[in-house]
């Protein structure tokens, strides 16, 4: 029968359970990135919107910036590493809130996935999605609009990957602090503002003031955009330009950890 | 891995893995948030059989069932599921699980839900055909082969929960866990999920858990779990029950227990102080009934 007074000891509380050490399982982790591309198929008009709204607004600053061409070389090729990072950070934030409201991340965990095959599900699709998105972007501002790259567009297209994976773990990072969309939306400003400021896109960094270069010194956006004028200034591929691509990689990995650290099995 | 408990072995007891119960809890409690939803449960569920979990809503099932499967946090005392602590990673491939609310990709049809989900069951471009059919079979057990093209966001309610079973159904779980499957749809289509229920735990010797505020689903259970406040009432097959009350249904035996517990409960609450206090606390909000 039942209702004993609940006196016993928690005895062997399942609460951390041996899980294996969750290695990529390869199938797992396409098979999630293509559910995420279906499920984008199905929203033809989120994929219009992301691919064709930086180019609208590549275009736009060509004509703002008429007179200046200089000034378009440097905040258009600042603006190709920023575009998929705040893209990818949107779209990545409200897909994982929806996983965890629908119920789904629940299901999914109850499964044999592995949290990082979840992520780099998440990871791949997104990242396939960033690469059409700058490729058009690129292609279109050297291309298109004149602009002056010296170095290689691939280069560009390298930096713009790693930036939408960069946004890619940080809308995955933050979703787990939304309780709702309208949340999720509203760390963009949050997250994503005070790094437009101090990346050096509307000022070198070395003229602000000291705090806040030191601040802006600790910021991965400010790498992605230096990477990218790296790129824009010198033919090879120059030791500052590594660094600069290996701290953004870095930042997502590491965001990326702190994201999968947010994916609870067991919740209250 | 099994758990060592601290009380000596039941001699009645068998040791053979695939005889003890699929379920087995030993003073399980689950607190959330500043509530104590589940009360130092014991109780077993029996391999290959149809156990029901009864109770009015808030009473606990969901609780219940979310620890079985591995997903409920500040779970003390013992669960032990198919040999193995609640939660364990060899269990996440063994139990289909079903919440409540339908948990499908809104955004994607019938069968890429399945697919998706199957891929995950059984991975490997070596099982995809094994898959397809798998996918095939569990669309034609929840009857939307229809619909296996629709949109799962434009399907009715009944739809998609039909379409959330359906993933449970996949691959050969040994544990079925079911939240309130047969809520809001028709009598002829919670017929014809009973049936499979039947058959799924006939055929593959597969047990099922499945909770219920529908009395008269009570009935087609093998045995039943019957929850109020936290607490187990009774656990019992339905014959058991309605004869250790005299009741004609599942329905007033029932009512007739959580009367008995209530007026145990005043008992406690007004006389013979030096109670074990176990139900202190607990005032029933529903205290007229008397």
């Amino acid at each position: 029968m039942s209702t004993t007074a609940p006196t016993s000891v928690s005895t062997g509380k399942p609460a951390t359970p041996m899980s294996r050490p969750s290695a990529l399982n390869l199938s797992r982790t396409t098979a999630t990135a293509t559910r995420v591309l279906r499920q984008l198929r199905h929203d033809p008009r989120t994929i219009a919107l992301m691919i064709l709204i930086p180019c609208v607004m590549l275009v736009l600053l060509r004509y703002v910036f008429d007179g200046s061409p200089l000034t378009f070389d440097s905040i258009g090729a600042s603006l190709l590493g920023i575009f998929p990072l705040i893209t990818m950070f949107l779209v990545t934030s409200i897909a994982t809130l929806r996983e965890r409201t629908s119920g789904t991340l629940e299901r999914l965990l109850a499964m044999p996935l592995g949290k990082g095959d979840l992520i780099a599900g998440y990871a791949l699709a997104f990242g396939a999605l960033a690469i059409v998105q700058s490729a058009l972007a690129t292609g279109l501002a050297v291309w298109f609009l004149g602009l002056d790259v010296v170095g290689s567009p691939w280069l560009l297209l390298l930096v713009a990957l790693l930036d939408a994976l960069l946004g890619t773990a940080l809308g995955l990072f933050v979703s787990a602090f939304a309780a709702s969309e309208y949340q999720a939306v509203q760390f963009m400003p949050a997250v994503i503002f005070p790094q437009l400021l101090l990346c050096g896109l509307f000022t070198p960094r070395p003229n602000m003031h000291p705090a806040l270069e030191a601040v802006s010194d600790v910021l991965p956006m400010s790498y992605a955009v230096d990477g990218m004028n790296e790129v824009l200034k010198h033919t090879d591929m120059t030791a500052d330009f590594v660094r600069d691509a290996l701290i953004v990689a870095g930042c997502a990995l590491l965001v990326l950890t702190l994201g999968a650290a947010t994916l609870r099995r067991r919740t209250a | 891995m099994m758990i060592i408990n601290a009380r000596p072995p039941d001699p009645a007891g068998s040791p053979d893995p695939a005889q003890s119960p699929a379920v087995r809890a030993e003073g399980l409690t689950v607190v959330r948030g500043t509530r104590t939803v589940l009360r130092g449960l014991d109780f077993a569920v029996p391999r290959g059989q149809i156990t029901g979990l009864l109770g009015p809503s808030g009473c606990g099932k969901s609780t219940l069932m979310r620890s079985t499967v591995g997903t409920q946090a500040k779970v003390a005392g013992t669960l032990e599921v198919l040999g193995h602590p609640a939660g364990h990673a060899a269990l996440r491939s063994r139990i289909g699980y079903v919440t409540q609310a339908p948990s499908v990709y809104d955004d994607l049809t019938v069968r890429q839900n399945l697919d998706y989900f199957a891929a995950i069951l059984d991975p490997g471009r070596a099982a995809a055909e094994r898959r397809r059919a798998n996918v095939t079979q569990a669309v034609a057990d929840v009857d939307l082969t229809s619909h296996a093209d629709s949109l799962a966001g434009n399907l009715s309610g009944g739809q998609r929960s039909r379409v959330s079973l359906a993933v449970a159904l996949l691959g050969t779980p040994e544990l079925l866990v079911l939240d309130e499957p047969t809520v809001g749809l028709d009598p002829v289509l919670r017929r014809d999920l009973w049936n499979l229920f039947h058959a799924i735990a006939a055929e593959r010797q597969a047990t099922l858990l499945i909770s219920s505020h529908v009395m008269d689903e009570a009935e087609r259970c093998h045995r039943l779990l019957l929850m109020r406040e936290g607490e187990i009432l009774a656990d019992d097959t339905p014959d058991a029950l309605r004869d250790r009350t005299g009741s004609d249904t599942v329905e007033a035996a029932f009512l007739h227990l959580v009367d008995e517990a209530i007026a145990a409960g005043n008992r406690t609450a007004t006389g013979d102080a030096a109670g074990t206090g176990s139900t202190s606390g607990e005032h029933p909000r529903k205290e007229t009934v008397r």
